[in-house]
């Protein structure tokens, strides 16, 4: 298996605040890594140290191409959903949109979507993407029982063809996954 | 990537309030001859450098829309992600803000030549100065946009950075417009292309920046 995630000691300090030290995340191909803890302990910032938005204070991070989902939709609002997503260049667009059922509401403009919808929109240009790490922050808020089935599907099937997820959720995912807790 | 999103910032420009900064320019073009009298030969005079007041203020209306959405929305989040560096994120913003700003610009020039009293050499020399000096101010705009996305009256701030940062380029374009350009118009190319080679760097620092 390859190896996805290489991150030696990790310390990250936010607002003067040391968030965790000492953390080492490796995580290869077909596995799930699932980011618990309680709010503030820094897993989001974890999840953006991954994708390379935020530079750890001390330690050093390889990875894979990534996609993240995360709480901001960066989509346009006032394009259709199809072409808003399309901007984003996902080779694998069309399974995504039918993965997450997003097919019949794609000539609706972005700014009418409800917040499941949006939610779905965010997963699918992450599936769209075809990058081999997904990085998932909070993936279940705001998702029904049908999206949070089409989603553990897109998981399922992603780690089986050697891709690997990374999440942090509050909420237990369906699935087998290596659990990490930071503490406050 | 660059293309597809120097293609969106046109889109957006076009859609947002293109026209906007251009009604603007004419209007503060339009007010000059109110403020200092109809007389024709202090107008011709002062006429050049009134002009370049106007596209200075007209630059400071769409700094508000050009980074600051982005940024608030995560498109610059997933730009990175997706292997853009910034400072190609920051190049495709100069370029796709100054197709909506500069041409449109260019062509409300001609009447706000008249306004101010330019004759025809006078309105020729002011649309060459305003050619070379509106790629520098879409840059500048850019550039303040990036370093006040997300403070608190970034709109007041971003004028407060962006006039100073002009001064060099408003006094060598008002001279290129005035009758007696002598050098001028090279030196205002000169700061023109030093200002277009930096923004993109300072652009993509403050993107960086904004991140932490």
């Amino acid at each position: 298996m390859s190896r996805l995630i290489d991150a030696r000691g990790l310390a990250l300090v936010r607002g003067g605040r040391l968030l965790f030290e000492g953390l080492d995340v490796t995580l290869d191909g077909g596995e799930g890594l699932h980011l618990t803890g309680p709010n503030g302990c820094g897993k989001s910032s974890l999840i953006r140290l991954i994708a390379g938005l935020l530079l750890p204070t001390v330690g050093t991070i390889e990875r894979a191409g990534a996609a993240l989902a995360d709480e901001h939709l960066a989509l346009d609002r006032e394009l259709p959903l199809g072409r808003a997503l399309a901007f984003w260049r996902g080779p694998n667009l069309g399974n995504a949109l039918t993965a997450f059922d997003l097919d019949r509401i794609a000539d609706v403009p972005v700014r009418m979507l409800s917040t499941g919808q949006g939610r779905r929109a965010r997963l699918a240009r992450v599936m769209a993407s075809a990058a081999p790490l997904w990085l998932l922050d909070e993936p279940l808020n705001g998702l029904d029982a049908a999206g949070t089935e089409q989603l553990a599907g897109a998981i399922a099937g992603h780690r089986a063809s050697g891709g690997a997820v990374v999440t942090a959720s509050h909420v237990p995912l369906a699935g087998d996954w290596r659990m990490l807790e930071l503490s406050a | 990537m660059i293309g597809a999103l120097i293609a969106r910032e046109v889109r957006r420009g076009l859609a947002g309030a293109a026209w906007l900064p251009v009604i603007f320019f004419l209007l503060v073009a339009a007010i000059v001859p109110f403020a200092v009298g109809p007389d024709a030969q202090l107008l011709a005079r002062i006429g050049g450098g009134a002009l370049w007041i106007a596209a200075l203020t007209a630059a400071l209306l769409p700094i508000e829309r050009l980074v600051e959405p982005d940024r608030g929305d995560g498109i610059l989040d997933q730009l990175a992600l997706s292997g853009a560096s910034e400072e190609g994120i920051a190049a495709a913003k100069i370029i796709g803000h100054w197709l909506t700003f500069g041409p449109l610009l260019l062509l409300a020039a001609i009447p706000a030549s008249v306004l101010v009293g330019l004759d025809g050499a006078a309105l020729l020399r002011a649309i060459v100065a305003l050619a070379i000096g509106t790629p520098a101010l879409a840059a500048l705009a850019v550039t303040v946009a990036a370093l006040t996305a997300g403070l608190p009256r970034a709109g007041s701030l971003a004028g407060l950075l962006l006039m100073p940062l002009a001064v060099p380029l408003v006094i060598f374009g008002a001279a290129a417009t005035g009758a007696d350009p002598g050098g001028a118009l090279k030196l205002e190319a000169a700061v023109a292309l030093l200002t277009l080679v930096g923004a993109p760097f300072v652009t993509a620092a403050a993107i960086r920046a904004a991140r932490t």
